[in-house]
């Protein structure tokens, strides 16, 4: 088993955190439906209670099989453990308040998915927890943003849905600098695309209902931990971090950073907020993503070659204004694309239809393929109109800082055929301009 | 807990509970570029079962101050002054790895203050080849992930450390980085690796020990191997307990390695030791 390295990412992706079953020998990972699990005895139970051994207790907290999700998407990350959540959003809204509370403030790209933007703007607000939005590629105003009460800066690594390639180093340079972590949703990359732990992010999280799952099957979500942030030395600077550096009267008056060194984060996640806000994800839902991360490398290579395909084709047609694509050299990222996402920028991206919402109406419509739904990161293709489903509750301005227009489409490439992908845009795109 | 030793900062990490040195004390100490957090659990179960509980940082690794010691030796001397700050005459001693070395020669030079000697994780002469020592010295975040893939026998060890959903071989990692990252007078895994290379006293150290000793060894241990113990279990006279587990013995079995350090710390003195 051991050798001079790592395992490559498709060994990882089939082999980590799972073993044939000591039990009954089967080759993959069972489905533990089990709420609770058997003390061996009343000492065991104060044991674990107590975080002297480790172990199952209760499905909220951990569970056989959603830990074997853990461990893999930790491995695949190069991070040094996970929380499996009940939704990419779960996942966000744990990773904000184990470090956030009253008095708190992020600063946060504005490009972001609708849901996250309504979390941080209209929802934290309401529990005292400020977020100042700046657009992703404006390092000047991501500094100027930090205030003395910031605890986090937050970007995705594609914002959603304009595709601003995010500078991780350079924003995780700046947040390091202030002795901030840098938090970043990599749904729409995964980790074959990009680790953004490798480009000094502290913090990823995904919606892993979208290419982790890559069936549409289930939501849940994921937290991963680097475990590279020194939270001591970052707290004894500022003082910013006592949920982690001093004790938690809530759980043992466990100082976290002292029980782990580089665990400290996710040890405070699981006792506090997974414990007590209960964003548990089903076994279930891990079990059907496991299914779905063995094949990622495949997966992921298939839809980057695919979205390249489409977005070139939509690039020449008449009926286009734009395609936002950082694959394409028209993208403003595209060489910020080709520095830290060499192997593809994603297969969700937008394009600006000319003429009338009618006609956007009749193009979406048209396709035979592409199903109309919320969703992304599918095996198979999909689209949506942003300015009225996902986006709907945001102000014009607060579109044109994500790049929305009214007539703005995104696209999910999936697995089909690229050949029949273009020919269905083809004949929505006729029925468009007709 | 902070405390000075030989006018530096120490560090130790308490289990969970304020040190009471009225209690029976068992120290542990962690092997190359590690520090206590390997220990935790290990040491919060004996600390809230009647122990006094030290898992120490040692000089220059991570939260006690530098510099760091030049050998085995000075490391060990280090370790029973610890024990006179905090005013304990007498304890157990545990380490894995390096800390297995500093733990044996520490029994060794003051063979009536040791209680009960416990090598985890150890083999003896406890050499690092050139090929290693080298990588270390010029390249020590490869050494690091080669030592990393070494030191586990397996991608899905359970429940895993401290609490499941920790991807051992990440959290290893990290910490092996970190503490490296946290000594910036010098290349510290080359340091600890030759700390441990150099060491020649052990059947000598081992003859001295007076207390009850174990070993406590990873049945797929590629970094020290368990076939290389078999004079210094001799000359000690110890119990060997194996654990399914390679050279991360207390991250991958950690409920193993506890009932076998439970029964070496129960362990009574036989004829002769």
């Amino acid at each position: 088993m051991p050798g001079h390295s790592d395992p490559g990412f498709d060994t990882l992706a089939l082999h980590a955190g799972a073993a044939p079953d000591p039990t009954t020998g089967a080759r993959v990972t069972p489905l533990h439906l089990s709420t609770s699990f058997v003390f061996e005895s009343a000492d065991h139970a104060a044991a674990l209670f107590n975080m002297e051994r480790a172990g199952h207790v209760y499905s909220r907290l951990s569970n056989p099989t959603t830990a074997v999700f853990e461990e893999r998407m930790a491995a695949l990350e190069g991070g040094v453990g996970a929380i499996a959540t009940a939704s990419g959003q779960a996942a966000l809204h744990l990773a904000i308040t184990t470090l956030c509370g009253t008095g708190s403030h992020i600063v946060s790209s504005g490009a972001l998915y609708g849901g996250s933007h309504n979390l941080l703007h209209y929802t934290l607000a309401r529990f005292g927890i400020e977020t100042t939005f700046v657009k992703p590629g404006d390092i000047d105003a991501w500094r100027a943003a930090i205030r003395p009460n910031t605890k986090l800066l937050f970007g995705e690594t594609l914002g959603n849905p304009g595709l601003d390639v995010l500078d991780i180093p350079t924003v995780s340079s700046m947040a390091h600098e202030a002795g901030l972590p840098l938090l970043v949703d990599s749904t729409l990359t995964t980790p074959w695309l990009q680790k953004p732990f490798e480009l000094g992010a502290d913090l990823v999280y995904h919606s892993a209902t979208k290419f982790l799952s890559g069936h549409g099957t289930v939501v849940g979500g994921v937290l991963v931990d680097s475990g590279a942030f020194d939270w001591d030395a970052a707290h004894a600077r500022h003082g910013k971090f006592p949920e982690l550096c001093e004790p938690y009267a809530g759980f043992h008056d466990m100082v976290f950073t002292e029980e782990s060194t580089v665990g400290a984060y996710l040890l405070r996640a699981r006792r506090e907020g997974l414990r007590d806000f209960g964003a548990c994800m089903s076994p279930h839902t891990a079990w059907l993503i496991l299914q779905g991360i063995e094949t990622l490398g495949l997966r992921m290579q298939r839809h980057v070659q695919n979205a390249q395909k489409v977005a070139e084709f939509l690039t020449g047609q008449p009926m286009v204004n734009r395609v936002g694509y950082p694959g394409l050299a028209t993208h403003r990222d595209h060489a910020l694309a080709q520095k830290l996402l060499p192997r593809g920028c994603g297969s969700v991206f937008s394009f600006d239809l000319k003429g009338s919402r009618e006609q956007g109406k009749r193009f979406i419509e048209a396709l035979k393929i592409f199903s109309h739904l919320a969703n992304v990161g599918d095996c198979r293709s999909l689209v949506i109109h942003p300015a009225s489903t996902t986006h709907s509750r945001m102000d014009d301005a607060a579109l044109a800082l994500t790049g929305i227009g009214p007539g703005t489409i995104r696209l999910s490439i999936g697995l089909e055929d690229a050949d029949d992908l273009i020919d269905d845009l083809k004949r929505a795109l006729k029925a468009a301009a007709k | 807990m902070k405390i000075t030793v030989q006018n530096q900062e120490a560090y130790a990490y308490t289990g969970g509970k304020p040190f009471d040195a009225a209690l029976p004390c068992v120290v542990f100490i962690h092997g190359a570029l590690n520090d206590h957090s390997v220990w935790t659990l290990l040491a919060r179960s004996l600390a809230h079962h009647g122990h006094g509980v030290l898992a120490v940082d040692l000089p220059g690794h991570q939260r006690s101050a530098g510099p760091v010691l030049p050998d085995v030796e000075a490391l060990a001397d280090w370790v029973w002054a610890l024990l006179d700050t905090v005013g304990v005459q007498q304890a157990a001693l545990v380490g894995h790895s390096m800390g297995s070395l500093i733990a044996l020669e520490a029994a060794s030079r003051q063979p009536e203050r040791a209680r009960r000697l416990v090598m985890v994780g150890t083999a003896y002469p406890m050499k690092v080849s050139e090929a290693l020592l080298n990588t270390a010295r010029e390249a020590p975040l490869q050494a690091i992930d080669m030592v990393n893939s070494f030191s586990h026998s397996t991608w899905a060890a359970k429940p895993s450390y401290p609490c499941p959903g920790t991807w051992l071989h990440g959290g290893s990692r990290a910490l092996m980085r970190r503490v490296q990252a946290s000594q910036t007078q010098l290349n510290l895994f080359e340091h600890d690796f030759k700390v441990c290379d150099a060491y020649a006293n052990g059947l000598e150290a081992a003859a001295k020990v007076a207390c009850p000793s174990s070993l406590i060894l990873g049945e797929r241990d590629q970094m020290t191997l368990p076939r290389h113990t078999s004079a210094l279990t001799t000359a000690l006279k110890a119990q060997v307990y194996t654990v399914p587990a390679g050279h991360a013995v207390m991250a991958e079995a950690p409920d193993q390695v506890l009932a076998a350090l439970r029964r070496s710390l129960a362990s009574q003195p036989t004829s002769g030791s």
